[in-house]
């Protein structure tokens, strides 16, 4: 994710203005393979062997539109070396999905979204970024809800059926409001990471133990997280989510638990807007 | 009764909302009007998402209530993406 970030903000910088430090560190090769250097227009003079078969990353790439997004969606799951392994692919493709489209969607972002992934082979775990320069949570939530500042935009867009698009429940005929909490739930059933940065403010879901039953949460501080509300502005949405392949659950029983929160979440809410007898 | 197949427009992952808009706008709501059954045939369609059947059904039962649901047909659906659509048609019935 902080490499995706670096990118957004560096492709507003125009490449004579960067001035880059060349660098020992073994990591070098790195920000070369995923693409950091090309992104920004930089020749960092680094040589890479093109073709390492241990290759497992998608590099920095810049999604403005639907066709592109269908296009690196269709191209991202042979690059992650993960075409035979459908249960793991599934919640990548959606997670994806679903992150950009609200990218071209909702954030207003000229460079649209800034995506890359990487395997790591050690946690046999997927690492995927997705940032964009928008408009920032809280300006698009706003639209339709209060929110009082950046952490509680971020809460509110976690909830399942908030949109900025409307206050009405079910959403408008393009949006429901169920994106992001169908992501955070992907991440809490499996146990993985996913950290959403935006304007000031950050929600980052803690792992789940293992021992723990799985209960999905309307409520995303209702959830193990951890929190920032102070830190340096970001002129848009980060997000980042780490994908452990060897706790990935079938996709079919975690959309069963979806279902469920979401119907009591909804129903919960419309209670709450009940109006109530006065006894006198 | 008309047959949409989905496929050929949105590959094994059905995931453009575009697509999905498109379909609904020029296929399934004129064949609505005209008091006609349709049928969505996912043939191939291995996953979907929630933003993609929203965009597909949602405004069709806002529109028309639920009952359009009788009149709606889901064909060779697999697991999952049986499970998104019962989600989105769930919620869209909660609605206020």
């Amino acid at each position: 994710m902080v490499i995706a970030m670096v990118a957004t903000l560096g492709k507003n910088i125009s490449p004579e203005k960067l001035t880059f430090k060349a660098f020992e560190a073994r990591s070098k090769h790195y920000f070369e393979r995923i693409g950091l250097f090309k992104f920004l227009g930089i020749n960092s003079g680094i040589s890479i062997t093109k073709h390492d078969p241990s290759g497992r990353f998608i590099p920095l790439t810049r999604i403005n539109n639907s066709t592109q997004q269908s296009k690196f969606i269709t191209e991202m799951i042979p690059l992650l070396h993960l075409v035979d392994n459908p249960k793991q692919a599934q919640p990548i493709q959606y997670i994806v999905g679903e992150l950009v489209r609200n990218v071209i969607e909702h954030s207003q972002a000229k460079d649209g979204a800034i995506v890359c992934a990487q395997y790591y082979k050690k946690s046999n775990t997927i690492r995927i970024g997705i940032v964009d320069g928008g408009v920032g949570i809280k300006k698009t939530i706003t639209q339709s809800h209060a929110a009082t500042d950046d952490f509680e935009a971020i809460r509110l867009a976690l909830m399942p059926g908030i949109t900025g698009t409307t206050k009405k429940e079910g959403g408008t005929a393009e949006n429901a409001g169920a994106g992001l909490f169908f992501i955070k739930s992907i991440a809490h059933v499996n146990r993985d990471f996913f950290l959403v940065y935006s304007g000031k403010a950050m929600y980052k879901l803690l792992k789940r133990s293992p021992e723990k039953e799985i209960a999905l949460q309307s409520d995303p501080l209702n959830d193990r997280h951890s929190k920032e509300k102070t830190l340096p502005y970001w002129n848009g949405t980060a997000v980042g989510i780490d994908i452990a392949l060897d706790n990935t659950k079938e996709f079919s029983i975690l959309l069963d638990l979806i279902r469920k929160t979401y119907s009591t979440s909804i129903r919960e809410r419309r209670r709450e807007k009940y109006r109530k007898p006065k006894f006198t | 009764m008309i047959t949409i197949k989905l496929k050929p427009t949105t590959g094994s992952f059905a995931e453009n909302k575009d697509i999905a808009k498109n379909l609904r706008i020029k296929k399934i709501n004129p064949a609505l009007k005209k008091g006609d059954d349709v049928e969505l045939d996912f043939y191939g369609i291995d996953s979907t998402t929630q933003s993609f059947i929203h965009s597909l059904i949602s405004q069709l039962i806002r529109h028309y209530g639920a009952d359009v649901l009788e009149k709606i047909h889901f064909k060779n659906c697999n697991d999952t993406v049986q499970k998104i659509i019962e989600i989105v048609t769930d919620y869209m019935q909660f609605r206020e």
